[in-house]
């Protein structure tokens, strides 16, 4: 009897629809948001994640409007994430089923607002959502730094201190995305997100490079992630849940069948 | 009409513990209406009442006494069916070491502890607190809201405090972080669980279902 490893689906979504990008770019579309979560719960995921992208103030309109419809349907934890900014902005998406909510740039922004949403909302529903980058080059000891606006703008910030200081200010989970992974397919940054699990007492999702069923569990089992998400090799159907599920039990890795 | 009432004392959001049971209310032959309020007279007027609660124990314990929902409990639990989740069922308890030590209502005896802060499995593993997830409930007793949920199913938990009683009758399941620990109370008409069934998909609204039906005798 052991806690499960949890396998997450992530819906990145631009204005109702959703989309995944390769690098950020390139985007493909792959349906429905509602259909799409409801398809993803049926099949046993343990959680979803929607990753709001759209940039406009009536694509977010819509946003909490899909937000709604996919809480009425699917009863499992549900994080909204993307343009997270004020209170305000988390206690809507909350009103509007969102279990847990995700930021990003606006943490990096003012710090603050994370011990702020915290406190206001719980530790609970506060996840940050990281995007690290590997700096040190060759034989340097490795090194990440935090990118904001979907990884276009550097910070500075050692990635490390970063998490650290998250989650002594009330995050209640990590989402790290390897931005040099992201879209490769080419598996998690596996010493970045072992870095990271080590550093922080609360849980982590492993976030960016998944291309195959091995990657979720070496992401597991070398990267010391609580949890993997991925988006395109669930959207495309290239591997269904269950079939992830099953690939990583049959490698001894606790997972709710 | 078969009325439940969602005590809303301004913690946390009961979006999705409303959705649920409407979603659970819409299978069942009688009409199923489902009340988010904090007013004494709809709850006394519930056939039924869910107790939830989020967020820290002192925030919760001073909005409850603030409402005077404390009292309202209390009424309820004299007469009907009563589903306490997650810090919901903390709060039932005598006292909580969160927030440096908080005093509870105090209508189940036990107290709220912390998981700890070097937690290991049985292979040496580190455990993160909060105990994030799906985790598998051992059904201690038979019980009107285990009926059709598969004993030791995996039920969503999120929390960093346990409840430990010593009144091992009360108890009617448990769940394992690093060491066995209460997931589940059964006292007459009270049921607390420290998972969210509302998150808990199948199992988790097949136990609301449960709850919807239950005459509150065991």
């Amino acid at each position: 009897m052991a806690l499960a490893k949890r396998i997450i689906p992530c819906l990145d979504c631009e204005n109702g629809r959703v989309v995944k990008g390769v690098k950020f770019l390139d985007i493909r579309d792959a349906g429905d948001p509602v259909e799409v979560s409801k398809r993803y719960c049926d099949a046993g995921a343990d959680e979803i994640t929607f990753l709001d992208i759209t940039a406009s103030h009536e694509g977010r309109e819509t946003t909490v409007f899909t937000v709604e419809a996919i809480a009425g349907q699917v009863f499992i934890p549900l994080t909204v994430g993307g343009g997270i900014r004020t209170l305000e902005d988390i206690r809507t998406m909350l009103n509007a089923g969102a279990d847990k909510i995700g930021i990003n740039t606006a943490a990096v922004v003012n710090p603050e607002f994370v011990r702020e949403a915290a406190e206001r909302f719980g530790s609970q529903c506060i996840v940050v959502a990281v995007d690290a980058k590997r700096v040190s080059i060759n034989d340097e000891s490795p090194k990440w730094e935090i990118f904001t606006h979907g990884g276009r703008k550097p910070t500075g910030i050692d990635a490390i201190e970063w998490v650290k200081r998250m989650v002594s200010f009330g995050a209640g989970e990590i989402l790290l995305t390897s931005m040099d992974r992201d879209g490769t397919k080419s598996g998690f940054d596996l010493e970045l997100n072992r870095e990271v699990s080590r550093a922080v007492q609360v849980p982590l999702i492993a976030s960016g490079g998944v291309g195959n069923l091995q990657h979720l569990v070496e992401g597991v089992l070398e990267g010391e992630a609580d949890a993997v998400l991925a988006a395109s090799i669930f959207h495309f159907q290239e591997y269904s849940i269950q079939e992830a599920k099953q690939y990583m039990a049959a490698k001894g890795i606790e997972v709710r069948l | 009409m078969n009325k439940i009432a969602v005590i809303d004392y301004g913690m946390g959001n009961l979006h999705s513990v409303a959705k649920a049971l409407e979603h659970v209310g819409r299978e069942l032959d009688e009409q199923v209406e489902v009340i988010v309020t904090a007013d004494a007279n709809v709850i006394a007027g519930a056939d039924r009442v869910i107790f939830p609660g989020v967020g820290a124990i002192r925030d919760c314990m001073a909005e409850i006494l603030r409402l005077d929902v404390g009292q309202i409990v209390k009424d309820a639990i004299q007469t009907k069916p009563v589903l306490a989740i997650c810090v919901g069922m903390q709060a039932l308890m005598n006292t909580s070491e969160e927030n440096g030590g908080v005093k509870c209502l105090g209508f189940l005896d036990g107290e709220v502890r912390y998981f700890g802060d070097d937690l290991r499995d049985g292979d040496g593993l580190r455990l993160k607190v909060p105990h994030m997830g799906w985790n598998q409930v051992s059904q201690t007793i038979d019980h009107p809201l285990w009926k059709d949920v598969p004993d030791n199913s995996r039920f969503y938990f999120v929390h960093s405090y346990y409840v430990r009683t010593q009144q091992q009758g009360m108890v009617s399941g448990v769940s394992r972080y690093e060491n066995d620990f209460v997931a589940t109370l059964a006292d007459n008409n009270i049921f607390a669980v420290q998972f969210h069934p509302e998150k808990s998909q199948t199992v988790g609204l097949t136990l609301l279902h449960n709850f919807l039906l239950w005459d509150g005798t065991v």
